[in-house]
């Protein structure tokens, strides 16, 4: 079960970091501010789960090496272009659904996640609905599908799989890292090396 | 000695860190109040997980008591106690006169879909923008009385 939480929660901070780098250049406005708010989201559901499995979220959150992050390699990728970064906020959300519903039983924080997940759901819902049909939009997706297949244990994938309309296939697992995780856990954790006393402000 | 009411009138006047307008027990977000030989003990409620005012909240529960010459012990409760139901009616009613739709009851909101304009009344109001300036809040645009307005998201 804690293997299962740190990987939900290192999920949930590395796509908060991701989405967060949209803030202030998303091509519209309003895309800035929901980019924005649900990284912010993200951020603070990785920062609850991590209060399940130590005292201090901070240290859990930044104080670890590299390779003892659990998070799956979707969240990793720098994606640069907007279809990408859409076509991964869709099946990201799709993929949480599917886990964060199953665990609303033994945990409550699940289903108090839950319920923020519905609005992050219903923006992901939005531009899948209008840009399913784009080739763009239909190649990111389907490049991103092995790594998405990875945020879920097998048993769940099949599920994944009905939600999103393509087959199973090797999935790209968690427990390894991808190269564009490294850049961005020298930029997460600086703060904290920096002033590993606690930094003030 | 002070007493649960002496705190609970206290919790009155701490107004939300970003919606000034309510306080923290119009927002519903006191569970319980407990005293017990000068301590007080506090259950706290989170709204929204990525509130970045829940840090300064519990401060001010914690100076609020300390006010009152107690010691608090605030206890974080992330289970799912806490919904925009938990907004009590008053709340709701200081919320639409400062210019922010309230959130709808959850069922009525899932079932219903009809978002009033807090300024004229209206339903005829389209949404502009999912997100706002905080994550519990959206942006909408009344189409009777031109003007736009932020609705407390119902969750």
């Amino acid at each position: 079960m804690n293997e299962l939480l740190l990987g939900l929660a290192d999920d949930e901070l590395v796509i908060g970091w991701r989405d967060s780098e949209w803030t202030g250049i998303a091509p519209m406005l309003e895309e800035d501010v929901a980019f924005s708010s649900i990284a912010q989201n993200e951020i603070g559901h990785a920062r609850a789960l991590y209060q399940l499995l130590t005292d201090d979220a901070d240290a859990l959150a930044f104080d670890r090496a590299l390779d003892d992050y659990r998070c799956a390699p979707l969240v990793e990728l720098r994606l640069l272009d907007w279809a990408h970064t859409i076509a991964r906020r869709w099946l990201y959300e799709v993929a949480d659904e599917i886990r964060i519903t199953a665990l609303m039983e033994e945990l409550p924080l699940a289903a108090k996640i839950n319920r923020e997940e519905a609005y992050h759901r219903m923006h992901a819902e939005m531009w899948h609905e209008r840009l399913r049909d784009e080739p763009r939009f239909r190649t990111a997706a389907e490049e991103l599908w092995p790594y998405a297949l990875g945020v879920l244990p097998p048993e769940q994938r099949e599920a994944l799989s009905a939600r999103v309309g393509l087959p199973v296939v090797d999935a790209v697992e968690r427990g390894s890292h991808t190269d564009e995780l490294a850049p961005l856990w020298d930029e997460m954790t600086v703060v904290r090396r920096s002033a590993p006393t606690g930094a003030q402000w | 000695m002070v007493t649960a009411a002496q705190v609970w009138a206290a919790f009155e006047e701490i107004p939300d860190p970003e919606i000034p307008v309510v306080s923290l027990v119009d927002l519903g977000v006191i569970r319980s109040v407990d005293v017990d030989n000068g301590r007080v003990h506090v259950e706290f409620t989170p709204t929204f997980l990525g509130c970045p005012a829940l840090e300064a909240m519990v401060r001010a529960i914690e100076g609020k008591v300390g006010e009152l010459g107690a010691e608090a012990e605030v206890q974080v409760v992330n289970d799912d106690s806490w919904s925009t139901d938990k907004i009590t009616a008053a709340g709701r009613e200081k919320l639409r006169e400062a210019g922010f739709a309230p959130p709808a009851p959850r069922l009525v909101q899932l079932q219903s879909q009809v978002h009033r304009c807090p300024y004229c009344g209206s339903t005829e109001t389209k949404l502009e923008n999912l997100f706002g300036p905080t994550p519990c809040r959206s942006i909408r645009y009344c189409e009777s009385c031109r003007q736009p307005f932020e609705q407390f998201k119902t969750i």
